[in-house]
């Protein structure tokens, strides 16, 4: 640590105490916590706010007196169950970090499948303990979330430091259009290219449309997302809906959209 | 001396994913040393069946967050060698510049980040923001270039937004591409103080004779597609993957294991440098002389060293591929793709070795089954073998516990290991 005592930082000239902080990780790609590390630029800055006193992936050794507990990943067997309870326990804060962690994420999709075959599949008849992915939510208590596949660095670091001031943290509850229109890009359905932005909860600045890459959904569904209304774009466009479910079921957000849409139409 | 050690390190840290270290010396006799790898499988193999083509590099992208830009390249390369499709002269050079620029801030990271602290005796790098400003400003300034040039090119320097079948969604602002060029220029001069540095540290000294696999370079360093070789002798195609991967499962590990001519082998930046040295760029392979690193070289610690010189030799050559894109007025970014059905494979050399996505296809383009061997996977028994060797040593030596762990340690930091990504 730069300074491991909990000296008295300002904030508009407002002494902070800084935070102790740590970083945990469940089934994940661990990406959402590389990106924290990603943020050369303002890395030291947050640094400065907060005490990191647990992150595996980059420090040995760790404190366990933590007040803000990240957790990245989702929960797919009963060790992480028994280690979410643990962190669940001692931290003030628990913060769902990313896409995986929020819903499940990518590993959700092999939910759509019998376990026995899922393990079948990739090893064969050697046992191997795994049980169905899912979001921390359905086993402790979750104080916030911060969705994302990857979550934004620039979000992070503003939610952290909302918290650490004690401002209360507002997510956008429109969807990803907005942003989207805001930054003068060129429609994807123009360009002949499906995406979910009508519906998906904004706050990524629209990451994706802005490199001309239709939405997939990672941050879930925004506030007064309109289903139908999308739909009925993507079928005026003529996709599929094998097109459409595999995006909306591709991170976990829409799992109810998704089992709705299944049961309408026999899709697998 | 005869030494009693028991070590057990349980999630080794500075290392991505989850991995324990167990040894057990009695009265000077090696009684175990384990490499255990307890991470929790995600089964991506299982999740793609019956999905269509175009969610193959995008899902797959995120089996690993440090190398989710070598995970899109592969998987993509599988889908369009199954489809027939070459890509662009343009988007090969794109492709291999954002290649060039992740193998940049992924060696960067693990040299600085997660191994300088054990030379300088430090838990992290975090106390070095104090001690050492320099060196943290260094590596932080090498970082921060290429993942901006990751961000110009891939649209996103993690899970990258813009890389698809055909080729890509958007081309860079040609105007911010040139201005990359005198960034990489300074970081080549960047790389020659980190040399400087990285020259200070005492590598451990311990060889054991090892078999190394990595794509066979012709005409140029590899690192997309092309044939396979091992220093042992063996050339495969790249669709014959299985014959150099050889995959089976043991009881200590999620991970599966790998082998080919002998018990294991080792795949990474010590394995290119070792079977492609003479391609490498003049400047890098005189960097490597003046380690010591000359082919073929059998001591795994030197791992880090070939990364350093590989961050030589990407940042040269991402400097000719900037200059070869700006010469040249841009085509249209990506091919129209037509599914088809049949196999393919995309063989890719990522930081910490060379990957593999095969996936095979039906008709209208679904994917019927998919497999993905991972560089760390293959490297896992390898490990084993080196820590066995390596305690049975320590143990000769007469060495304490601790001077124990921190060889075991720094050993399975060497290979840079991608736990999470391994097991998948
Ligand atoms: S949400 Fe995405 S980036 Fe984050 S850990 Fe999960 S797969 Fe990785
Ligand atoms: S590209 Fe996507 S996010 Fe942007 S306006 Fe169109 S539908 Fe909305
Ligand atoms: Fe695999």
């Amino acid at each position: 640590m730069p300074d491991s005592s909990s000296t008295p930082k300002n904030y508009l000239g407002v002494p902070v105490k800084r935070p102790k902080v740590a970083f945990f990780e469940l089934s994940s790609c661990e990406g959402c916590q590389l990106q924290m590390l990603n943020n050369e630029s303002s890395l030291l800055a947050f640094l400065d706010l907060v005490e990191i006193v647990r992150f595996r992936e980059a420090m040995s050794g760790g404190g366990d007196d933590y007040e803000i507990a990240l957790v990245e990943g989702s929960v797919t067997r009963s060790d992480e169950v028994e280690r979410l309870k643990i962190i669940r326990a001692q931290a003030r804060l628990l913060v769902a970090l990313g896409s995986c962690a929020c819903f499940g994420g990518v590993n959700q999709l092999k939910n759509r499948f019998p376990l026995d075959w899922v393990k079948r599949e990739v090893y064969g008849e050697h046992p191997i303990d795994t049980a169905p992915a899912r979001p921390l939510s359905d086993f402790v208590a979750v104080d916030l979330k911060i969705y994302g596949c990857p979550v934004k660095k620039e979000e992070v670091e503003r939610i952290v430091t909302d918290l650490v001031i004690g401002k209360d943290i507002a997510y956008p509850d429109y969807p990803v259009c907005m942003e989207c229109k805001a930054n003068g890009n060129l429609c994807l359905f123009e360009l002949g290219e499906p995406c979910l932005g009508p519906v998906t909860r904004a706050g990524c600045d629209a990451w994706c449309p802005n490199s001309r890459a239709g939405c997939w959904g990672c941050r879930g569904p925004a506030t007064d997302a309109n289903l139908a209304q999308m739909l009925a774009i993507m079928d005026e466009r003529g996709f599929s809906r094998e097109t459409v479910i595999d995006r909306l079921e591709c991170f976990g957000g829409f799992a109810s959209q998704v089992a709705a849409l299944r049961a309408a139409g026999g899709h697998r | 001396m005869k030494v009693d050690c028991d070590i057990s390190v349980r999630h080794l840290t500075r290392v991505e994913g989850h991995g324990n270290i167990r040894i057990r010396i009695e009265d000077g006799e090696l009684r175990e040393a384990l490499w255990e790898v307890v991470e929790t499988p995600r089964f991506f193999e299982a999740m793609l069946v019956g999905k269509r083509w175009d969610n193959a590099p995008w899902i797959c992208g995120r089996i690993c967050g440090i190398c989710s830009i070598g995970h899109t390249l592969a998987s993509i390369r599988g889908v369009e060698n199954a489809f027939g499709i070459i890509p662009s002269l343009q988007t090969a050079r794109l492709r291999l510049l954002l290649k060039h620029m992740e193998t940049l801030q992924s060696h960067v990271l693990h040299l600085f980040f997660l191994v300088a602290p054990d030379f300088l005796g430090e838990a992290s790098v975090l106390p070095l923001i104090r001690s050492r400003p320099e060196v943290v400003a260094l590596a932080a300034g090498l970082k921060g270039l290429a993942n901006d040039l990751c961000d110009e090119v891939g649209g996103r320097r993690l899970h990258p937004t813009r890389t698809v079948v055909g080729g890509f969604t958007m081309l860079p602002d040609r105007r911010r591409l040139s201005g990359f060029r005198a960034r990489l220029l300074e970081a080549a001069e960047g790389l020659k103080q980190a040399a400087a540095i990285f020259k200070g540290f005492r590598l451990p000294d311990f060889v054991r004779e090892t078999e190394f696999v990595s794509l066979k370079g012709e005409g140029e360093y590899p690192f997309i597609g092309g044939s396979l070789i091992s220093s042992d002798g063996v050339t495969r195609p790249e669709p014959d993957y299985r014959l150099m991967t050889n995959e089976y499962l043991v009881l200590q590990s999620t991970s599966k294991w790998s082998k080919l001519s002998r018990d294991s082998f080792a795949v990474g930046a010590l394995a290119r440098v070792n079977n492609n040295f003479r391609l490498l760029r003049p400047e890098a392979r005189e960097l490597a002389r003046e380690f010591g690193l000359v082919p073929v070289c059998h001591n795994p610690y030197l791992n880090n060293i070939a990364q350093l010189v590989e961050c030589l030799h990407v940042t040269g050559d991402a400097i000719r591929l900037l200059d070869e894109l700006l010469g040249s007025a841009w085509e249209q970014p990506r091919l129209e793709v037509t599914p088809q059905a049949g196999r393919g494979v995309g063989a890719v050399e990522v930081p910490r070795g060379i990957l593999y996505h095969a996936y095979e296809f039906d008709e209208v383009g679904r994917i019927v089954s998919c497999d993905c061997v991972i560089p760390t996977s293959q490297n896992h028994a390898n490990i084993q073998h080196d820590l066995t060797a390596l305690a049975r040593q320590s143990a000769r030596q007469g060495l304490g516990d601790r001077e124990i762990e921190r060889l075991a340690e720094m050993l399975v930091r060497a290979y840079d290991p991608c736990i999470s990504c391994s097991v998948h």
